[in-house]
């Protein structure tokens, strides 16, 4: 068993004739918190919906928990089941409460039984600071309780890795904070993290290590020291420049 | 000029049987129209794109000739090829074949209309296809659709009337049968008419009555 979680390789993705990812290497290890930060269009959702199969990609090998994603007769539900996933804009079920949308997979997927899912739902949605919103519907809730339940439900599944794309950019500015807070919570814990985010302060004070993607290339990688503070390449030093008023 | 609103009186308890038998046909062509028109709405968003296809050409070819012509083709034309149908089964079974294709591109497009990031963050929680569909995608689709689901409901009833002419002694066919023995056309017509408005007007209150109690909020 390798310490690696994720790793990908010579990765390529194309939209149509639009080279959208280019020679994507790197991995990411057990425990361990990555930001991928850049400019908008730059492709780093993109890459976090290929690496866990959302999008199919057109060369190169990716590899999560010991598994091969990209390929013929791949048992994608499977490999998912240890990846969570944070959507920008929360995709909770609108027509469950917040408790069924964190019981659903854990129930019909791992065949929990419906009475251990919610004991489990119940913990996690008290550990996101939300367990007096079981029984709400999600369009009661704020954007940042949202986020928060969307987190609670992909924990549900006890998932390897915990993926999150742009997690607080759909948030009002006040709600912002409970949602990294959570997030901080979960990297003290020890769950290794891939976040794509525009939060600079939560890359340069969370994450063991920062990748910088412009135009589709990993230009530049290091840890927060390195990166926000002695940036090596030109684009990276420009986009901070851009982003980050201290 | 004089009418016989009596004749139309003495005529309502054979015009409420043919009601009753309309009813019966319609209800049970909504029950074959929703059962293939799962199934075709499903085919026509399903990754396999030899079921996609096969449904989108049942689709067209349903939409694009008579309804009238398709209850011939089942009650005149399969004895042809040996299958002799009662008119009731023939009936129900045509308009079953129609509305399952008006139904089938309902629910595609309630399906589609659902936001692709929910298919999303099911897939990614690890579920099926098949569980995202009917665990998370269907329920709103369903949802969605009542209201034109219930005009197709309400367009069904109404051509159910084509069915008179192979003999089924649903309302229409009662009024004509009614007239020929009393010449009485306006009132007994009328008569037929409020009859299907009271149908039609009953329907579309149920499917409003239940659009309220299914609401939620996005």
């Amino acid at each position: 068993m390798s310490d690696w979680v994720i790793k990908v390789s010579n990765l390529n993705k194309y939209f149509g004739s639009h080279h959208v990812l280019k020679d994507i290497n790197f991995q990411v290890k057990f425990g361990e918190v990555v930001s991928i930060i850049g400019a908008s269009g730059s492709g780093k959702s993109t890459l976090l919906r290929c690496l866990n199969g959302l999008e199919p990609i057109q060369s190169g090998e990716i590899i999560v928990d010991g598994v091969k994603i990209n390929g013929e007769k791949v048992d994608l539900s499977r490999i998912r089941q240890s990846i969570g996933m944070i959507f920008q804009n929360f995709n909770l079920f609108p027509h469950m409460t917040v408790l069924d949308n964190v019981i659903l997979a854990p129930h019909r997927v791992k065949k929990i039984s419906h009475r251990e899912a919610e004991e489990i739902a119940l913990e996690l949605l008290g550990k996101v600071g939300l367990a007096e919103k079981a029984h709400s519907y999600p369009y009661q809730l704020s954007g940042g309780q949202k986020q928060r339940v969307a987190i609670a439900r992909a924990l549900a599944m006890n998932p390897k890795v915990m993926m999150f794309d742009e997690p607080t950019s759909a948030l009002d500015p006040e709600t912002v904070n409970d949602v990294l807070d959570v997030m901080k919570e979960l990297a003290e814990e020890g769950m290794t993290m891939i976040v794509v985010t525009h939060e600079m302060g939560f890359a340069r004070e969370v994450s063991q290590r920062v990748i910088h993607i412009d135009e589709g290339r990993i230009v530049e990688e290091g840890t927060p020291e390195e990166i926000f503070y002695h940036p090596q390449n030109p684009r990276t030093r420009a986009f901070l420049s851009k982003v980050i008023n201290i | 000029m004089q009418f016989d609103f009596l004749a139309l009186y003495k005529a309502l308890p054979a015009l409420l049987v043919g009601a009753l038998v309309t009813l019966r046909v319609t209800a049970l062509s909504i029950a074959v129209g929703l059962v293939i028109g799962l199934g075709v709405g499903l085919a026509r968003v399903w990754p396999n794109s030899f079921l996609r296809n096969v449904s989108s050409a049942y689709i067209e070819l349903i939409r694009g000739t008579p309804l009238l012509v398709q209850i011939f083709l089942v009650y005149f034309g399969l004895p042809a090829l040996g299958l002799n149908l009662d008119p009731f089964v023939a009936g129900v079974l045509a308009m079953g074949i129609n509305s399952g294709a008006y139904v089938g591109e309902i629910v595609r497009g309630g399906i589609e209309s659902i936001a692709q990031g929910q298919m999303e963050a099911a897939l990614s929680l690890g579920m099926s296809w098949w569980q995202s569909m009917y665990y998370v995608i269907l329920p709103q689709a369903l949802f969605r659709i009542l209201p034109p689901l219930g005009n197709e409901f309400i367009a069904l009833l109404k051509d159910s009337s084509l069915v008179s002419t192979i003999a089924i002694a649903e309302l229409t066919r009662t009024g004509q049968i009614i007239i020929t023995r009393t010449f009485k056309s306006f009132e007994i017509w009328m008569g037929v008419a409020l009859f299907y408005f009271v149908m039609t007007y009953a329907i579309s209150r149920v499917v409003r009555y239940s659009e309220k109690r299914m609401r939620y909020s996005e």
